[in-house]
């Protein structure tokens, strides 16, 4: 496999503190990585490791199969980075700002026109290009970011939290972008939201007090959520609850209030169908009936539980769900 | 280079983006014809010279050229965009140079606009043209050297004001070791030797040299292995705590 990304043992310590335990993993062309975390689990600090910008204090990165360490201007030559907060400056205007990069990054007169009516027109920034980046709002400054990052059509792409602070209409135009350009690139962004990791990424890595807890796709990662493959049933029927707990392949009902159930199965097999024939059987006059979506919040807080106050948030949150 | 020169163009045109340039320009104008005009006393000494012009250059450029020296790193990490600058392929090296650079010519320019109390002098009299020449080349090496200074403190904060202040210390040092509040201090019971090494580091006795009109190998060499040693230590010090 041609690796694009080579993270090897990545260490980070500010003084007595561990941002970076020991991170190691692998991104090949045409992956998608989404960093889940809660905030401070050292996303950021790994994206800067791995965009040359902070010296790790042990382990290697490789971009492009270039040592980060040994050859750093060819690495970052091969990477778009898009800086947590999307900093800029300020009293640049977006096109002085992407001339800048263009300049720095060397491109020829041809291409510079060529990616740089690309970028302009897949980020739309035609409206606001000459007006100094401190007066844009929160999103367009994201976006001049995004358009900074993705110039010069690099191989390899690391965006922390692309989508933060824009419009739902903005943030299906980064992620259909995002989408649009996976099939060449190497990507890594970070993000809070976790309906994005379904929208636009292949593999999802759940980084806590600095080291990988959970990593798969998310499909793989939805699977380990308890609630995965469990059926809601709203029945008013008597013994209905005794009744899908003798079914072979439940292993708990709960009364989430009176006439509603929810059903969790053994081993995270499906049990719709089964539920379905039961209550066919016994004639239950059955309102509803449905599998609970797949969920990546619920595995998020599994594996980032060690925080006192997440539980609380659990049991809140379910609560809310049932009603 | 062509790094160098990116960041060398994105800077000096910085400079012109903002009111920052245009105040700079008029008061150092302002100040430069006060001080030569009244504590100068250019008319009274009627002679056709612009030494009491270029008499108030180091203590002008004291605190003027911290002033433009304290944004240059400080800010970068103020608002973060340190992080993107040092993410795009180029040295350390090059955006260092780039940045001191552009200031360097910004100075120069604001410098350059002098030029009419030249006409001036030359309207009323008849100046020694080369030592003027030597004294504007003395200048401006000059505010390299304090500009080399500013810079690399600046890197080491995000607060600009710390930066200032401190330049403006360390500035300080440098232009008084050469004068007699020090020397004076120094010469009552130190040998000769060390009072001259002394001496020598200061901006005011290879500035004065200068301005007498004699280039002598040893001021310029003073001026531009004092700049390179400062950038150098600029450059480490952007190297080592880059991400704080």
């Amino acid at each position: 496999m041609d690796w694009m990304i080579e993270v090897e043992g990545l260490v980070k310590t500010f003084g007595h503190l561990k941002a970076v335990d020991d991170i190691s993993f692998n991104v090949p062309k045409g992956q998608v990585l989404g960093f889940l975390g809660p905030n401070g689990a050292g996303k950021s600090t790994t994206m800067k490791m791995i965009t040359g910008f902070m010296t790790p204090t042990a382990g290697s990165v490789r971009v492009a199969g270039l040592d980060m360490d040994d050859r750093p201007i060819a690495a970052k030559a091969q990477i778009g980075y898009l800086p947590e907060g999307a900093p800029a400056y300020p009293d640049m205007t977006p096109i002085g700002f992407l001339n800048f990069a263009a300049d720095v990054r060397r491109l020829d007169a041809a291409t510079r026109r060529r990616r740089l009516d690309y970028v302009i027109a897949n980020v739309h920034l035609e409206a606001v290009l000459e007006q100094p980046i401190e007066t844009l709002s929160k999103g367009f400054k994201r976006r001049v970011g995004l358009a900074q990052a993705i110039l010069h059509d690099p191989p390899v792409l690391i965006l922390d939290e692309p989508t933060d602070g824009l419009d739902p209409n903005q943030k299906h135009e980064v992620r259909s972008l995002i989408a649009d350009m996976a099939k060449e690139k190497a990507i890594i962004i970070s993000t809070h939201i976790l309906e994005e990791v379904d929208a636009v990424c292949n593999r999802a890595m759940i980084i806590a007090d600095g080291r990988i807890v959970a990593d798969g796709t998310p499909a793989e990662l939805e699977r380990q959520s308890p609630l995965h493959n469990a059926v809601l049933i709203d029945s008013n029927d008597d013994g209905v609850a005794e009744a899908l707990f003798a079914l072979a392949n439940v292993s708990q009902v709960e009364e989430l209030q009176s006439g509603r159930y929810r059903v969790y199965p053994k081993y995270g097999e499906s049990i719709v169908a089964e539920i379905a024939d039961l209550s066919k059987q016994r004639n239950w006059a059955t309102s509803r009936l449905s599998v609970e979506p797949p969920r990546l919040d619920d595995v998020f807080r599994k594996f980032t539980h060690s925080r006192p106050a997440d539980g609380h948030a659990e049991d809140h949150n379910d609560n809310l769900e049932a009603v | 280079m062509a790094t160098t020169w990116a960041v060398f163009r994105r800077e000096l045109k910085g400079y012109f983006n903002t009111p920052l340039a245009y105040i700079f320009i008029v008061i150092f104008l302002f100040l430069t014809g006060i001080f030569t005009f009244y504590l100068g006393s250019f008319f009274l000494r009627g002679q056709a010279d612009l030494k009491p012009f270029f008499n108030f250059h180091p203590w002008l450029y004291l605190f003027l050229v911290p002033a433009i020296a304290m944004r240059l790193w400080a800010e970068e990490r103020k608002s973060g965009s340190i992080e993107l600058l040092l993410t795009l392929p180029l040295s350390v090296w090059s955006a260092v140079a780039g940045k001191f650079l552009a200031a360097w010519v910004f100075i120069g320019i604001a410098l350059g606009l002098t030029f009419p109390m030249w006409l001036t002098v030359s309207y009323l009299g008849q100046p020694d043209h080369g030592v003027i020449v030597a004294s504007y080349l003395g200048s401006i090496l000059m505010a390299g050297g304090y500009l080399a200074i500013g810079a690399c403190i600046s890197a080491t904060t995000k607060n600009q004001v710390v930066a200032f202040v401190i330049s403006v210390v360390v500035c300080f040092l440098f232009t008084v070791s050469g004068a007699p509040i020090v020397l004076d201090f120094f010469a009552a019971w130190a040998p000769q030797t060390l009072l001259d090494a002394v001496a020598s580091f200061s901006f005011l006795t290879h500035f004065n040299a200068i301005q007498n009109g004699v280039i002598d190998l040893r001021d310029l060499i003073y001026f531009i292995s004092l700049i390179l040693l400062w950038l150098f230590a600029n450059q480490i010090i952007v190297d080592l705590k880059k991400a704080n």
